[in-house]
């Protein structure tokens, strides 16, 4: 986030500007590069190569860093990180939502009911938009649930923690009376697509028009940004710096395309779909490609859309004031309380569209679904840089968030790790990249 | 912004022209304590309005009430001679009030020309923020009120006291208000800077601008305003043109509620 970048160069930059500048303080300015981010993306690193090495030498097969559970890892980050990015604005504002796994739970089952019980009646079985009424059916009920958190907690006046305590437990109850607690399975066939799977992805093609198109959106920001700091006569960043964050971003994109596209269907399905489609299947088997999943696009899209909503627009800059001082928004003459409900309803928006991947992904939806996951998502924000006393917070550091709680679960399933010993680590490392956090912000200042 | 568009105001004389605000009989009380008690003030156009009295008084609530922040249990709001509803901020930056209050009230966590655009974003053609136009006519306001101001991608929170003061000012007069409230604008500031809110508080008055000013330090209260207003214990103790009274009898005003003969006297005077 911008806020972050402002005081590295207040605390560094400023400090060292009579002095002479060491290499690395230089590089920061002049790329405009967040510490912070430059943090995460190293532990990132660190914990798969940590557990691909300790498969390495203790089991003899390392298993993380293949393309296979990197592209694994992506899907099942998905879920989570859609909801994170919403977290992000509620701790920005010094709230806090319980009740978004109890949300994805009772969303789910709607979306379920609507999909199997309800539309094949009126459209018949496997009618092209029962998938797409099914999900705008999940994401109104999601943000009409969170409208009436947003409701109690601004309007009302009740804390958000007990409001979302209550809503724990009220929708996870509610998700179970639905069905009266039955396993609704499978969801529309279409729907299925939404959680992945080799049916469930783009394939190789599309995969690098998407990565090209995203290449050229990364080189469009870059020279726009630098027309308009031209327009306005504001300091341009260094051409160098320029080529080296469109090198840099162009390479990452390009390689998460070619991961995905290097892991090929597995055999079994690759038969059945040749069988299916009457091809013959060459000597040495044939290579599809899974190519982006489709939950993984989810969640990018998302992604930049929290992103532009909170850099772009009115109301993300109203969430970071509210966030940085309530009371002096109030008084700027935001209407604090609409904005608040705003951001509840946009997070329970985004719980029924996690929802939609969660089932999908299950092929099937239970009132226990999402159970647990309001930890996993505040964890996720929190990892990510959102501050919990307000005002600091970035959807990319929650992304990058959820990323790294997956990858720390995954990580261990695939070295042999007890759930005990998981539950174990995972608490830690919340605590210890929390406190991290701290001493960073401290120094900063 | 257009400053220069704005009319100048005729000459005025107190006693045949409407108040620009005319606060009437308000009243507010927190829990048993009434901290403005049945209190009555005016302004009028190109007026510098001194508000004096102890800590505690009950300025800060009266201006509070006018700027939206705290409402009123009696009392009525007139602006222009029309009476007026405001029970909330936007109520009172839409007919022109624009407050810089003691405790500044910036978001901490965003830039100076986030927070002086603060709920009034300059938009582009697509309903985004346009930061790059913001910027540049934040770069054009703090030119004027603190000429060696260049922070501008900084947190206000890691500005000095003076440089989020200038910020706090800036703000207020940014959207051509008619009605300024200044709460204790230079408490924060060193001599330099003192002397140049007093230069803008004169250049504002020019422009026909109605100012409430709090101020504790008497020499500036001289140096600044036209009337001033002495309240003790939520009451109006009287108010006075500064060419009827003198430094000693203000000062009786605030602290024994002296009313002197200069001044007309408030429901809040002692009676001696």
């Amino acid at each position: 986030m911008k806020d972050s970048t402002n005081s590295d160069n207040a605390g560094g930059g400023m400090k060292h500007l009579a002095a002479k500048e060491s290499a690395v303080t230089r590089f920061m300015r002049a790329t405009e590069i967040d510490a912070r981010l430059l943090g995460m993306i190293g532990a990132l690193v660190l914990i798969w190569i940590g557990f691909h090495v300790y498969g390495e030498v203790v089991n003899g097969f390392g298993a993380f860093l293949t393309p296979r559970n990197l592209w694994n890892l992506s899907v099942q980050t998905a879920s989570i990180g859609i909801m994170a990015t919403g977290m992000v604005f509620v701790i920005v504002t010094r709230h806090i939502d319980l009740s978004v796994g109890s949300m994805l739970g009772f969303c789910a089952m709607v979306m379920a009911i609507t999909q199997v019980w309800v539309l094949p009646q009126w459209l018949g079985l496997g009618h092209p938009m029962i998938w797409i009424i099914a999900v705008i059916v999940g994401i109104i009920t999601g943000a009409l649930i969170g409208s009436l958190h947003g409701w109690l907690i601004a309007y009302r006046g009740i804390p958000a923690f007990i409001v979302t305590l209550g809503g724990l437990l009220a929708w996870r109850g509610m998700a179970f009376l639905l069905a009266r607690g039955e396993t609704i399975s499978p969801v529309d066939a279409t729907f299925a697509l939404l959680g992945g799977g080799p049916f469930g992805a783009i394939g190789a093609f599309w995969s690098w028009v998407i990565g090209l198109a995203a290449c050229l959106g990364v080189i469009a920001i870059i020279l726009t940004g630098r027309s308009q700091r031209r327009r306005f006569r504001f300091p341009l960043r260094p051409v160098w710096a320029e080529w080296l964050l469109g090198g840099v971003g162009c390479g990452l994109i390009l390689g998460f395309v070619a991961l995905v596209n290097s892991y090929p269907w597995p055999r079994g399905i690759v038969q059945q779909f040749a069988k299916a489609e009457g091809i013959e299947i060459p000597e040495g088997g044939l290579f599809i490609s899974h190519g982006f999943a489709i939950p993984v696009l989810i969640m990018i899209v998302v992604g930049i859309l929290m992103t532009f909503l909170a850099n772009r627009t009115r109301f993300g800059r109203y969430v970071f004031a509210i966030g940085g001082n309530p009371e002096a928004a109030e008084l700027a003459g935001i209407n604090t309380r609409w904005v608040t409900l705003k951001i509840f309803a946009l997070l329970g928006a985004l719980c029924g569209l996690s929802a939609a991947v969660a089932s999908a992904r299950l092929n099937s939806a239970t009132n226990a679904l999402g159970t647990l996951d309001e930890l996993y998502v505040i964890a996720a924000a929190v990892i990510g840089g959102t501050s919990l006393s307000g005002g600091i917070g970035t959807i990319y550091g929650a992304i990058l968030g959820a990323l790294v709680m997956q990858s720390l679960q995954t990580g261990m399933v695939l070295i042999g790790f007890d759930a005990a010993v998981q539950q174990v680590v995972v608490g830690c490392v919340l605590v210890i990249a929390v406190w991290l956090d701290t001493v960073y912000r401290k120094r900063a200042q | 912004m257009a400053k220069s568009v704005r009319k100048k105001p005729a000459a005025q004389s107190r006693t045949d022209s409407v108040p620009l605000v005319e606060l009437r009989d308000m009243s507010i009380a927190f829990g048993g304590i009434k901290a403005v008690d049945h209190a009555t003030v005016d302004l009028y156009p190109g007026e510098v309005m001194g508000l004096l009295g102890h800590n505690g008084a009950g300025k800060s609530t009266l201006i509070k009430i006018l700027s939206g922040a705290y409402k009123r249990d009696t009392g009525r709001i007139f602006i222009n001679g029309e009476e007026v509803h405001i029970a909330n901020p936007r109520d009172a930056k839409a007919h022109g009030i624009e407050t810089i209050y003691q405790t500044l009230a910036l978001a901490d966590n965003v830039d100076a020309a986030a927070n002086l655009y603060l709920g009034r974003e300059l938009l582009t053609s697509w309903g985004t923020l346009d930061d790059a136009a913001m910027e540049a006519e934040a770069r054009k306001v703090m030119g004027r009120l603190n000429p060696n101001f260049q922070r501008f991608k900084d947190p206000v929170k890691s500005l000095s006291g003076g440089q989020r003061q200038s910020v706090a000012i800036a703000r207020a007069i940014l959207f051509n208000a008619r009605i300024l409230i200044m709460d204790e604008p230079t408490a924060a500031l060193g001599p330099q800077e003192t002397a140049q809110v007093g230069e803008l508080i004169r250049q504002l008055k020019a422009d026909g601008i109605g100012i409430f000013l709090i101020e504790h330090d008497i020499h500036n209260v001289f140096d600044l305003c036209d009337r001033i207003c002495v309240m003790k214990n939520g009451q109006v103790v009287g108010s006075a043109s500064l060419k009827d009274v003198t430094k000693d009898e203000v000062l009786g005003m605030i602290i024994a509620g002296k009313c002197p003969e200069g001044a007309i006297a408030g429901p809040g005077a002692a009676n001696i």
